[in-house]
């Protein structure tokens, strides 16, 4: 048995201790909770967007269309939108409508055939890379492919991990 | 460097120096193990307040949406079974450990002059521990949390004078449970209680504090030992224990998610969490117009006598050995809490509602038929097999299996609570016999085929 000195020092150990084993056996399931992704089943399907013969040629079309996306505990059903340019006659691409700055909503200005945004004043050529302002890259793509004549979208991939369509012009 | 830091934070604030007084405290030469309870329940207070807060911020407080987000924090959040069977199972133990704090006090007489009003904040803190449990209950919004909050809801509504009073203040309308009393127990749960909790926390064992920890007979010749590090080392190692077993408590037993809310499933035979199945059992003993002593006069009468008991017994304090009548009380309440609740245990059938699991639902039960035949269907053999057996005897025509089917017969989703497997295999070679006039054709399946349609029968999940 300990005495005096040594025993408190024991004491204070195992108090110490046993007080970081809790913190621990908690901390560690709370981190993962909080950090780590839900094990969400996104399967990526394909949806049409637009008959690739009626987009006009050399100048992107703002295309309106909806979709389903896993909402934490919901699948919702939520409108959203895609640039699609015509390509060739078998082919297109389609830009998310989302400025690579901070997310606002940019536009197509016909007089200088490019892409501008209005919040801080962004500018994109038609094939998404950055002419002008903030912007850190290109603006990001729907996965997309053309299949009997529909153009169809799936999910979009950031212009960074893709690499397609290059940086900053 | 650190010394420096804490040097000017107690300057500034006085907080370490607190701390220190708070540590240094002298307690009685008798104190020890017994009074580690207190403690204990602290830290299982501690223990909900982090993994409330965990569940509150993955989940959708409206009825409805509860369930869906529980689900999901079950299923999908990493991690998230374990928060919420710790949060489950801590709100059980927290009863236990509240309970045996209280048992120890009363044994020991520490409820005595001048510490009435320190027993007096812990009867209060005791009451709200369990409305914790009975708002919280009806949270996961499953066919148990709805039901079980009907009968609770229809217990106090009972009350004579008050009942439509209190009815009226749980947004209970023509006796029936809602989003309004959703809303209000989760107010009440998330909103009122905990604060109050830590503001009678705080005066409880600031009271403790005032008078001291209640000294034995024969104390005052003995030289004073200090809280810190002794009963502090004792208090962690019980802390340590107790969290020993909840953690095992949570990794080990899985607590079911029923199936989503359904106020028009007259089938559910509804009961209380563990803790309230006395009260439950209680009613039984009085049928009829007595039935108020049961669900209103005895648990008030118990309240009250809890409240009075130092003004009752105002004796001096004496060895734990002579407290025989207190312990006898005790011994005697036991009984009755035992009692009650065994027979309400054995007197509560199993029944298929209360096995079911939805978070165990697997993704191949929510196949259709059709579904389930196509050769790379990730499914066990069974359910294919059935799925052959069902599409070549042409049930389609007549029933619904997870969307797909005719609406002649009834829908076969769900069929798990209604039927069991006997009565459906009786059924299969003989309907008529089982449901006087049937339309459906007997079934003579071979073995095989009847085994492999039976279980996946039972496996179409209600949602
Ligand atoms: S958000 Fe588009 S430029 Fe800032």
């Amino acid at each position: 048995m300990l005495q005096g000195p040594d025993r408190r020092n024991f004491l204070v150990l195992a108090i110490q201790g046993l007080g970081a084993v809790i913190t621990g056996a908690l901390g560690v399931p709370a981190l993962t909770y909080l950090f780590s992704p839900a094990k969400t089943k996104n399967d990526a399907t394909w949806i049409d967007v637009a008959d690739l013969a009626k987009l006009p040629a050399g100048e992107p079309a703002e295309i309106i269309f909806s979709r389903k996306r896993v909402d934490g505990w919901k699948v919702v059903t939520e409108k959203t939108s895609a640039w699609v340019v015509k390509t060739g006659e078998t082919e297109a691409f389609a830009l998310a409508p989302a400025c690579t700055h901070l997310g606002c909503a940019y536009h197509w200005k016909q007089e200088s055939k490019e892409f501008t945004c209005p919040c801080h004043a962004s500018s994109f050529s038609i094939d998404g890379k950055v002419q002008a302002g903030p912007a850190p890259r290109a603006l990001d793509r729907y996965e997309s492919r053309v299949v009997n004549g529909k153009v169809q979208v799936g999910r979009v991939v950031s212009s960074e991990s893709s690499g397609a369509n290059g940086g900053k012009a | 460097m650190l010394r420096g830091v804490l040097e000017w934070l107690d300057d500034r604030t006085g907080i370490v120096s607190g701390v220190q007084h708070f540590l240094d405290e002298d307690i009685p030469a008798s104190s020890g193990w017994h009074q580690v309870f207190g403690s204990i329940a602290m830290f299982g207070f501690l223990v909900q307040a982090v993994t409330g807060i965990l569940l509150a911020l993955n989940y959708a407080p409206t009825a409805g949406e509860a369930y869906y987000s529980l689900k999901y924090i079950v299923m999908e959040v990493t991690g998230g079974r374990l928060i919420r069977q710790l949060h489950h199972w801590g709100a059980s133990l927290m009863i236990v450990i509240v309970a045996l704090h209280m048992i120890q006090v009363f044994i020991w007489g520490g409820y005595k002059k001048p510490r009435e009003a320190t027993w007096i904040v812990g009867v209060v803190l005791l009451l709200m521990t369990l409305g914790y449990g009975l708002t919280g209950y009806l949270l996961p919004w499953d066919n148990r949390a709805y039901w079980g909050t009907v009968v609770a809801t229809q217990i106090s509504a009972s009350a004579p004078g008050a009942g439509p009073y209190i009815a009226r203040l749980m947004g209970v309308v023509d006796g029936a449970i809602g989003s309004v009393t959703f809303a209000r127990f989760y107010a009440i749960h998330v909103l009122l209680l905990p604060p109050a909790t830590m503001a009678l926390m705080l005066l409880h064992v600031f009271l403790v504090r005032r008078h001291g920890v209640a000294p034995l007979p024969g104390d005052e010749a003995l030289p004073k030992k200090k809280f810190y590090p002794g009963q502090v080392f004792k208090d962690t190692l019980a802390i340590f224990i107790y969290f020993a077993i909840l953690y095992t408590l949570a990794v080990v037993a899985r607590v079911p998610l029923e199936r989503m809310a359904d106020p028009t499933d007259t089938s559910y035979i509804p009961r209380p969490d563990w803790y309230f199945l006395f009260l439950f059992q209680l009613l039984k003993l009085f049928p009829g117009s007595l039935e108020m002593i049961g669900s209103i006069v005895l648990p008030t009468l118990a309240i009250i006598a809890l409240f009075a008991a130092p003004f009752i017994d105002r004796s001096k304090m004496v060895m734990v050995r002579q407290r025989g009548f207190a312990v006898s009380l005790v011994l005697l309440a036991a009984a009755a809490w035992g009692s009650l609740t065994y027979a309400a245990v054995a007197g509560t059938p199993k029944s298929a509602q209360s096995e079911y699991d939805a978070t165990l639902v697997e993704p191949w039960q929510h196949l259709t038929p059709k579904e389930l035949i196509k050769p790379d269907a990730a499914a066990p053999e069974f359910a294919k097999l059935a799925a052959r057996t069902y599409l070549k005897s042409g049930c389609t025509a007549c029933h619904v299996a997870n969307g797909e089917g005719g609406k002649l017969g009834p829908p076969l989703n769900a069929i798990m609570f209604r039927r069991d497997r006997a009565w459906l295999e009786a059924h299969f070679i003989e309907p008529q016999k089982m449901v006087p006039g049937s339309t459906m054709p007997p079934y003579k399946f071979a073995p095989p085929e009847m085994a492999a349609m039976l279980d996946w029968l039972l496996k179409l999940p209600p949602d």
